[in-house]
């Protein structure tokens, strides 16, 4: 008895915990949107009838888009590289992408802080070369946040591509070039479908990632950039609306559940090493 | 890959890359020694008082023991619970069905700010348990995949056929693990821990929520802290962790190697 359900007994602490204390309290969460007394969606139709809480819906998803397009876009370019480098440079390369990496969240956006407040480095630079007199408010723009968010990213897209490109064989490249592709036709036509589920991966991390940030939208975005994270922060715990929060949580449940496996449907079905 | 030449013009844009990467943490570190009342880069004069600072206000003090205590803790009690669980999944195989395996998934798939948010309305408010033991909570969860993944890749090029060889010569089950099976999977162990404790120490957003005037983390009160005071003191802060990062990879180095998480 004990023999055949030992696996689950072993198990069973851990998976008991995630239940207990995640899936429940967030179901909980996302239960408590649908309690309202005028109808089943009233929260909902709450938060899209307020332009305001629209717009910061919108704003979320295009930063996360932008951020997603250009964290992949260089990611990819450097992972290239890297995968391309001699032993003792690529180690030294991944290194290098790894410390940001472990690097916390708050000390990554408070650099950006740093270089883009009025006696920052960036200002700084820019009177001295004489594009403009006066130092010019760089912080609290959408701009600012995607730059800061981009940079929270890149690290994570780099790691992730240059192990999938690692992993294409060897023989497949030299065999488009022996049977005469230029190493461009080679990028385009096998390298890079054969990275796309990686590509994947990374679009659905930084796009999740991206959606639901706290810390750098809350430091370089401020009030003037309010994204879902910190509208819903300010739901909760400034204007007390819980139920406001968690339709905010509730809309981010379901939007990152539903890219996860949209992306994980069409990996599966772009991948061209699949049977 | 094959090693072909590479486009002079990406090989720039790789260098850029990287100046990206390394220019802020360096400003960082920079304005940390600035002898200034604001923050600035180029330092201006060099000083160490920044650093002193930070242990001169009780705030600081008080997260750092806090978030130490939390790391500690958290990345214990996760891997008291998730070594056994990737044991289970990979000794196990064949008798689990596959969905266990996804739910170790969940903390990474839930976006931790509904997760903390959760927690805060289920555990601190719904079961009214302290403040500390609602993170506690929260943080050993967040970990637990680290855990989890890490150990189960060590144990998936573990031979089984050695501790059941231990087994029929007699040796009790539990013994066996501890002094067979573990022992073999030391350096993935010794990787998880790290992994989650930076992970732990950095956290913001399952925090943010469990909070409060009485007890904070570390980097929640940094983000106080920037709100109301633009002194190089959260650089000093700063540059702390990024030599506790340091640390962290010279274990990963040494244990599993850095380019495991490039995979």
């Amino acid at each position: 008895m004990l023999k055949r359900h030992a696996g689950w007994v072993i198990a069973a602490p851990a998976t008991l915990a995630v239940i207990i204390f995640l899936v429940l309290p967030v179901a909980a969460t996302i239960g408590t949107t649908f309690g309202d007394p005028d109808g089943l969606f009233a929260a909902y139709a709450d938060f899209f009838n307020s332009g305001f809480r629209r717009n910061v819906l919108w704003r979320t998803l295009e930063i996360s888009l932008i951020t997603t397009a250009i964290s992949l876009f260089v990611g990819f370019l450097t992972a290239y590289v890297v995968a391309k480098s001699p032993g003792r440079l690529k180690s030294l390369l991944i290194i290098a992408a790894v410390f940001p990496l472990l690097t916390g969240v708050v000390v990554r956006s408070f650099a950006w802080l740093i270089m883009l407040g009025k006696n920052g480095i960036l200002n700084n630079f820019l009177v001295a070369i004489g594009v403009t007199n006066e130092p010019l408010s760089m912080l609290y723009t959408q701009g600012a946040v995607i730059a800061a968010m981009v940079y929270l990213f890149v690290p994570l897209t780099i790691l992730t591509l240059v192990g999938v490109l690692e992993n294409i064989p060897e023989d497949v490249v030299q065999a488009s070039a022996s049977l005469g592709a230029t190493p461009a036709a080679t990028f385009r036509q096998v390298i890079l479908p054969l990275a796309v589920p990686g590509l994947i991966v990374g679009a659905v991390l930084v796009f999740t990632g991206s959606f639901t940030a706290y810390a750098t939208p809350q430091l370089v975005g401020g009030e003037r950039q309010m994204v879902m994270g910190t509208l819903m922060y300010q739901r909760a715990m400034v204007s007390f609306d819980w139920v406001g929060a968690s339709t905010i949580a509730a809309i981010m449940v379901v939007l990152t559940i539903t890219v996860v496996l949209a992306m994980s449907r069409m990996a599966r079905r772009l991948n061209p090493m699949a049977t | 890959m094959m090693t072909s030449r590479i486009h002079p013009l990406l090989l720039l844009s790789t260098v850029l890359v990287y100046i990206f990467l390394m220019g802020p943490l360096i400003i960082v570190f920079g304005a940390s020694l600035s002898d200034t009342t604001y923050l600035t880069f180029p330092p201006q004069g060099l000083t160490l008082r920044w650093f002193e600072n930070i242990f001169k206000i009780g705030a600081f003090r008080r997260t750092i023991v806090t978030s130490l205590e939390l790391a500690f803790l958290a990345t214990g009690l996760a891997l008291f619970i998730g070594i056994p669980a990737a044991y289970a999944l990979n000794r196990y195989r064949v008798q689990l069905p596959t969905w266990l395996s996804t739910v170790f998934v969940l903390p990474i798939l839930v976006p931790e700010i509904v997760f903390g948010f959760s927690l805060l309305k289920s555990v601190a408010v719904g079961a009214s348990a302290p403040i500390f033991v609602a993170l506690l909570i929260g943080h050993t969860l967040l970990v637990l995949p680290y855990c989890v993944r890490v150990i189960s890749a060590s144990l998936a090029s573990f031979d089984f056929s050695i501790e059941e060889a231990a087994v029929s010569l007699g040796s009790p089950p539990i013994k066996t693990f501890f002094t067979v099976v573990l022992p073999n999977v030391r350096s993935g162990v010794i990787a998880a821990f790290i992994l989650a404790f930076i992970t732990s120490i950095n956290d913001v957003s399952t925090s943010l929520f469990l909070t409060g005037p009485g007890i904070s983390t570390l980097p929640i009160q940094i983000l106080a802290h920037v709100e109301q005071f633009f002194d190089p003191t959260i650089a000093s802060v700063s540059v702390l962790l990024m030599l506790l990062t340091v640390a962290v990879m010279a274990i990963i180095e040494r244990t599993l190697g850095l380019t495991f998480l490039a995979k």
